[in-house]
């Protein structure tokens, strides 16, 4: 940056700068990537011990916190699957059930209201959006006792129903909005060539408008699939019978029940019920960085 | 453009072409249905539960406002208050500090950005996690990860969870590792600043240090802002972590007992809905005042090109 002020100079001294100058910059390089990965060291680490720990003898655990494994002992994967009154697989299965509804749902609904809000003009249309942005910022326990006796009325406690229809009702603001900023950017002109052709607001969202913003509805999928598979707060409240029960609540039962005896167990479901999520963010992280930088995610 | 923005931008926008309400009706008829049925309608009912003695079984019976007499002297719940302040105004700045800190090293084009930015951002994705919180449990555990590393530099270390004087920093620590985030929303306002800035304060001689606090910092104090608002609203509702590493209890001697959590134990535990509603509201009431804060003293720090 000061390469401007000094590139009028002599030859000469041009080159001798150089010289000096190329490596404090390499130095201040090679400290930077040193830094981080110090820091990427300490962040990963203790994720890193588990998954290498779920792939040891109990009794190893906790006197090796190294990360080098001397034989791989898949028990606890074994023992782990098989140590609740159903297969783990049956706890994935109910999660992946409550994920795809609420991903279905929030493809639908959300993309319905962003393109009312992006592109239709009707009575109190700002304060509307206003009131969607609020909602946003709304904590799920405000509404969550009166809810659960809503849903309890209808019958819906111990089924996947309170976790799945609110999502065909577009209560997920926050991807609302990123379809808002998404479907804002596409250009106008390509609506109105629609219409002139005779096409009515049904046409132009399916036709012209959904197949444009596929790249925020695989964001809207993607964050939905990671943040409802981690979810517990409101599947803790309406699933309380161990026949619905998801992955985090299984995991959780797991853990209070055997109180710490068996590490090597808990330790192989909890890489089992984070793998989805570290496979989603490998092949969907494009999606998930764009859309955050938009909008900004939680 | 963030939602930050956007309220902002409130005021000075008005209706241009016809409306479609017929069209618009259709397509947010969901949404509508959603903010009624299961939103407002329910904050409404809460509210109203909030003024009752209610358990679900016996219909509720209005008491006026002991609910909220009863908080007064409720010293679990002052201490929860005390806890959840705590955590948030003490891992919130920590979080951003940190976020801010490496955007600003992983921006100049650095190499291998791609790859730090995935692995900063990854444990955002799985710090909500039921198999983290445990991962924490164990790692902060008496024998666990951290005092091996402390015995290798030669500290004694001690059960941090067990212990109520350190169990909410563990909570802290494991808020301020989900940085990655915020620091994907900073690289993304860092690279909107024009260069053309960055040159003319070259030009006229600024050193490094100057150029951070004359040009990045300014020019990045609405996305600081976002950040900021957006954690500490988020911060507030910290549930799950707080949960599984204390067995639900939010002990030892409360020390993790997040107002969440509290009200999660009286309303769904106790069955007492009513104060349950009550705390809720209480809740609402401190992040809307946190969050109306915030906008009020943004007019003295944060810096808009308009």
């Amino acid at each position: 940056m000061t390469d401007t002020l000094t590139r009028t100079a002599a030859p000469q001294r041009a080159a001798a700068d150089r010289r000096t100058r190329r490596s404090p910059g390499r130095v201040r390089a090679f400290f930077k990537h040193l830094l981080l990965i110090a820091c990427v060291v300490v962040m990963l680490y203790p994720a890193l011990w588990m998954v290498v720990s779920s792939l040891r003898p109990n009794d190893e655990i906790f006197r090796s916190p190294g990360l080098v494994l001397t034989d791989l002992e898949t028990g606890n994967y074994e023992a782990g699957w098989n140590a609740f009154e159903h297969p783990f697989g049956f706890f994935m299965v109910n999660s992946a059930i409550v994920v795809l509804g609420a991903i279905v749902g929030n493809l639908i609904a959300c993309s319905m209201a962003a393109y009312g809000f992006a592109r239709l003009e009707f009575t109190g249309r700002r304060w509307w959006f206003a009131i969607m942005l609020l909602t946003l910022m709304l904590p799920v326990h405000v509404i969550i006792v009166p809810q659960y006796v809503l849903f309890s009325e209808f019958g819906w406690v111990n089924t996947f129903l309170p976790l799945i229809v609110p999502k065909f009702l577009a209560t997920d603001a926050f991807f609302v909005f990123l379809m808002v900023q998404f479907i804002r950017g596409i250009p106008k002109e390509l609506d109105e060539a629609a219409r002139i052709d005779g096409a009515g607001h049904p046409r132009i969202y399916f036709r012209i408008v959904l197949p444009l913003m596929v790249p925020a509805l695989a964001t809207t999928a993607i964050f939905t699939f990671i943040w409802t598979w981690n979810d517990f707060f409101s599947q803790l409240i309406y699933l309380i019978d161990p026949d619905m029960h998801t992955v985090p609540l299984a995991l959780r039962a797991f853990v209070d029940q055997q109180a710490g005896t068996n590490w090597g167990a808990t330790f192989a479901m909890s890489v089992v019920s984070l793998l989805p999520v570290f496979l989603v963010f490998l092949f969907g992280q494009r999606y998930l960085l764009r859309g955050i930088a938009t909008t900004g995610g939680k | 453009m963030t939602a930050t923005d956007e309220l902002r931008g409130l005021r000075d926008s008005r209706a241009k072409s016809k409306p479609q309400n017929k069209a618009a009706f259709w397509f947010l008829l969901p949404w509508f249905l959603g903010l009624f049925a299961v939103t407002l309608g329910p904050m409404a009912a809460s509210l109203y539960l909030s003024f009752t003695k209610y358990n679900l079984l016996q219909p509720p019976e209005f008491i006026g406002f002991a609910n909220f007499e009863r908080m007064l002297t409720d010293e679990r719940l002052h201490s929860s208050l005390a806890v959840t302040f705590t955590y948030v105004l003490v891992s919130v700045p920590i979080q951003l500090a940190l976020a801010l800190g490496l955007a600003i090293l992983l921006d100049r084009g650095i190499r291998g950005l791609a790859f730090y930015r995935s692995v900063f951002y990854l444990p955002s994705l799985l710090g909500a996690s039921v198999a983290i919180a445990v991962l924490w449990r164990t790692v902060f555990g008496t024998d666990g990860l951290f005092n091996e590393g402390l015995g290798f530099l030669g500290i004694e270390g001690r059960g941090w969870i067990s212990d109520p004087e350190t169990a909410l920093s563990t909570l802290i620590t494991l808020n301020v590792w989900t940085f990655g985030s915020p620091m994907v929303i900073f690289l993304a306002g860092l690279r909107q600043i024009p260069a053309m800035y960055y040159e003319a304060a070259a030009v006229d001689g600024a050193s490094p240090l100057r150029r951070f606090t004359s040009v990045t910092l300014p020019l990045l104090t609405p996305i600081i802002f976002f950040n900021l608002v957006l954690q500490i609203i988020h911060a507030f509702q910290s549930f799950t972590q707080a949960f599984i590493v204390s067995s639900g209890t939010g002990g030892p001697v409360d020390s993790t007992l997040f107002i969440s959590l509290y009200l999660y134990q009286r309303g769904f535990g106790n069955f007492d809905m009513g104060y349950a509603s009550a705390l809720a509201w209480l809740l609402l009431v401190i992040i809307a005042a946190f969050t109306a804060i915030n906008f009020w003293a943004s007019k003295y720090w944060v810096y808009y090109d308009d």
